[in-house]
């Protein structure tokens, strides 16, 4: 799934990055425990998390990661979008609950990996 | 000696910067082109050291040597120290308060996750003295 139809998917605001929506991603992880995410295991993937702060950029950055969907409408500051910027991840945010935001991607096609 | 070796100070009031060592790393060995899973590898134990540091005893010092065959790393802080290393092992076993898993840590991950991640892992702690961590990363062919 593209980046671009997993902001289609959930009705979502790009923040930064716009420019890399025709990245691949192949599967997905939602979590607000960062220690669950790096435990997670599959190349390419989207993080969803409700959770707002640079840890979740750090986290992403050290898993490969390079798109993070912000859940319930969360906004990030200029710091975290900076931060994102350097390392070209792409931000989005979306109003749609966790829940609702995977299961979506779900019915889409897009499965979790395993955890290792 | 190494080919490399890295130093860091990790300062233990700002948990914004938390991360800041590991990212620096792992920029640094891909520039070196290391492969990107064993980079991952590393990174992961690194950045989960890291963060244990900054939240359970205030900041530290990194110490990463780089090979071409082998990545060591060495954490150290003075800190608390670990009272039971076994059970700070186990999956989901966490000290950490309310504000720390308000922050997305606290899951009792983090020690097994670089446990999984790294092909050696020793810790050595005095409590009230503070705890090193010596991992290594090999690369393998
Ligand atoms: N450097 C350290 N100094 C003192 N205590 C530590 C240190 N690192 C870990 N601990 C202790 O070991 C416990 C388990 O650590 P671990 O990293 O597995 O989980 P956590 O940090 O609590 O949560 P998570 O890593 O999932 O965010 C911690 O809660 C803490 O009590
Ligand atoms: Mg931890």
């Amino acid at each position: 799934m593209k980046v671009r139809e997993i902001q289609d998917v959930l009705s979502a605001r790009i923040i930064c990055g716009e420019e890399f929506s025709d990245r691949e991603v192949f599967s997905a992880c939602g979590s607000d425990m960062m220690s669950d995410v790096l435990a997670y295991v599959k190349e390419q993937a989207v993080l969803l998390s409700g959770l707002v702060n640079p840890q979740v950029v750090r986290t992403a950055e050290m898993m490969d990661m390079q798109c993070i969907v912000f859940v319930r409408g969360k906004q990030p500051d200029d710091s975290i979008v900076s931060l994102a910027r350097e390392r070209d991840i792409v931000l989005m945010t979306t109003d749609l609950p966790m829940f609702a935001s995977c299961g979506m991607l779900y019915e889409k096609g897009l499965r979790g990996g395993a955890i290792r | 000696m190494s080919l490399i070796e890295l130093h860091y100070d990790v300062p233990g009031d700002d948990f914004t910067r938390a991360g800041e060592a590991s990212g620096s790393v792992k920029a640094q060995l891909k520039k070196l082109g290391f492969d990107p899973g064993v980079i991952r590898n590393v990174v992961i134990a690194l950045y989960e050291g890291e963060i244990n540091m900054v939240i359970h005893a205030g900041g530290g010092e990194i110490d990463v040597s780089i090979d071409p065959d082998q990545i060591r790393m060495v954490l150290r802080d003075h800190g608390p120290g670990i009272p039971d290393v076994a059970l700070a092992m186990q999956e989901g076993y966490s000290t950490a308060p309310d504000n720390v898993r308000a922050l997305g840590f606290g899951a009792g991950m983090g020690l097994p996750n670089i446990k999984k991640y790294t092909d050696e892992m020793r810790i050595d702690t005095e409590i009230g003295v503070g705890t090193t961590m010596y991992l290594r990363v090999d690369v393998k062919n």
